[in-house]
């Protein structure tokens, strides 16, 4: 384990061409109870940017994005997205943010009560009144085969594998064609095969939509394949943050530890 | 053994310092423990009352899921509420037969029977009944909504889930109340009328007559349209349950129980304050 002397936050400067970070967390902090889980995060993706987020189990990952989204209040900080503080919003403004973002969940949570199909059209459904059901329909059928799932359309999501779920889950996601998507452990419980399909699946929407990206994962080989930039988390800081390369090249124990073990 | 400071006075073991974390609370800790989870448990339910009535009066209104929700608490609960008013109508019938007959008031019958069911025992009878199938229902689905994180992607998707979730049942509750009442009423006085003529035969005509004879306003449709107040408090109380309920498989068990009781209780304890307001307002 790090110690007080060997952890210390390092931080590579993200591209800067003059533009505000599509997404940039800010001395964010969250506590559950006693548990301190994030002590002052300070994080930034901009558009076109994937950035992989890595730690170990119960270091606060899942907890950061769903501070990004809205779903828990931060403690003290900041969350921006384009510049603007989202923390305390209300609920129905806080929507208008959501409306440019897509969550896979890490069990998908899929709508039990509705097809594979209902599940990806429903936020069409709420904001796009104006598609036609036509419409609708040709875009969830599109949007599923690009997930490769275009011959599941009627099943229920307790008729198909986890692998499947995720695969329908980030077709949700990206139904509203958002502008930041946030993957929670889009591998996690899926076999070397699946892992390495959602992976590639990951990688050609990047390429296509260009979209600011943070993955939670403790998956350090998907997190090389699909991201541009690492950030390693410990006891609620960043550890450090930047590419593979200077992963490798950190002199911080902590860091060669779970490369090691990873 | 020396003996330590504070103890043994006349044979009592007085406690010493630093000994109170490794005793049992106190009866006085443990009711104002309870005393301030009441008030907690109050405070959060307003709160939730609040989001929910801010979310059910600014659009965009989810009105699919407001007619999915009449079908699903008013038409799949009638059968249950008929099959109920039905059996309470030939309770009342055979006991107020028995006793009127005792105290040579027979001629009473058919009014006794129509004011007990309408005023009394359509209303509650329906209320429990709709209690316990509805708001274990809703408890139990939005529990497991919670626990599986299907609450926080609607919340995710940019859908007030207040309004599509909570909003959406609490009004079908509020609507279907007055209309599941008025069936429990007319199987019971029907099934009450019957019983009463298998063994003296009445007209249904002559029935209804003397029943209905000298009816008003105030007699019978306040109390039919105070089930209003009690679907309000079966969508309210059972969205709140599910809503905020934690720890899987269990905590889905407890939200549809508490969902039940407490709905149940406050049903019964609005009624008391609800049959004084009507009776002051429609004298």
């Amino acid at each position: 384990m790090a110690t007080a002397n060997d952890i210390a936050m390092k931080q590579v400067d993200a591209p800067r061409d003059g533009s505000v970070p599509v997404v940039a967390v800010e001395d964010l902090r969250k506590a559950f109870g006693n548990h301190k889980v994030l002590n002052g995060i300070h994080l930034s993706v901009n558009r076109g940017e994937t950035l992989a987020v890595l730690g170990r189990s119960g270091t606060g990952k899942s907890v950061l994005l769903r501070l990004i989204i809205g779903l828990e209040t931060p403690d003290s900080g900041s969350v921006r997205i384009h510049g603007q503080d989202i923390v305390g919003l209300a609920l129905d403004r806080m929507g208008e943010i959501r409306k440019k973002m897509g969550f896979l969940f890490q069990h998908a949570a899929l709508y039990d009560s509705l097809t594979v199909a209902e599940n990806v059209a429903f936020p069409l459904e709420h904001h796009k009144k104006e598609m036609s059901r036509s419409e609708r329909g040709d875009r969830v059928k599109q949007l599923l085969a690009e997930v490769g799932m275009e011959g599941d359309l009627a099943k229920m999501p307790a008729e198909i594998s986890g692998g499947m779920q995720k695969r329908v889950g980030l077709a949700r996601a990206l139904v509203l064609e958002p502008e930041i998507l946030l993957l929670d452990e889009p591998t996690a419980g899926l076999d070397p095969i699946s892992s390495g399909e959602i992976d590639d699946l990951i990688l050609k929407l990047q390429r296509e939509r260009k979209m600011a990206s943070i993955v939670v994962t403790h998956d350090l080989h998907s997190a090389r394949t699909i991201a541009n930039r690492l950030a390693l988390l410990d006891q609620g800081n960043v550890v450090i943050e930047g590419k593979y390369e200077d992963l490798q090249q950190s002199d911080i124990a902590f860091v060669q530890e779970f490369l090691k073990q990873s | 053994m020396k003996e330590r400071e504070g103890t043994a006075v006349a044979g009592l073991s007085l406690p010493l310092p630093g000994d109170e974390s490794r005793r049992s609370p106190s009866a006085v800790t443990s009711a104002s423990n309870l005393i301030g989870g009441c008030f907690e448990w109050f405070g959060n339910l307003g709160i939730f009352f609040w989001r929910v009535l801010r979310a059910a009066v600014t659009p965009p209104y989810e009105w699919r899921e407001l007619i999915r929700q009449l079908d699903e608490v008013g038409s799949k609960s009638l059968p249950l509420v008929a099959l109920a008013g039905a059996a309470v109508g030939v309770v009342i019938s055979l006991e107020a037969r028995y006793s009127l007959t005792r105290f040579g008031a027979k001629s009473m019958f058919p009014a006794t029977l129509v004011y007990s069911v309408v005023q009394v025992m359509g209303p509650i009878i329906t209320g429990l009944v709709v209690s316990g199938r509805v708001g274990a229902g809703i408890g139990a689905e939005l529990a497991s909504m919670k626990v599986t994180e299907q609450i926080d992607a609607i919340e995710a998707s940019a859908i007030n889930p207040y309004r599509l979730l909570a909003a959406t049942r609490i009004l079908a509750c509020i609507l279907v109340m007055p209309l599941l009442t008025l069936a429990a009423d007319a199987c019971g006085l029907m099934t009450g009328w019957f019983a009463q003529s298998m063994v003296e035969p009445l007209s249904l005509h002559q029935f209804i007559e003397s029943g209905f004879k000298g009816a008003t306003f105030s007699a019978f449709l306040p109390p039919t349209f105070k089930t209003a107040v009690y679907g309000l408090i079966i969508g309210l109380i059972a969205c709140f349950q599910g809503m905020r309920t934690r720890g899987g498989a269990e905590g889905v068990g407890r939200a549809a129980t508490n969902s039940v009781v407490l709905a149940s209780l406050f049903l019964i304890l609005a009624d008391v304050v609800l049959v004084k307001f009507i009776l002051v307002v429609f004298p």
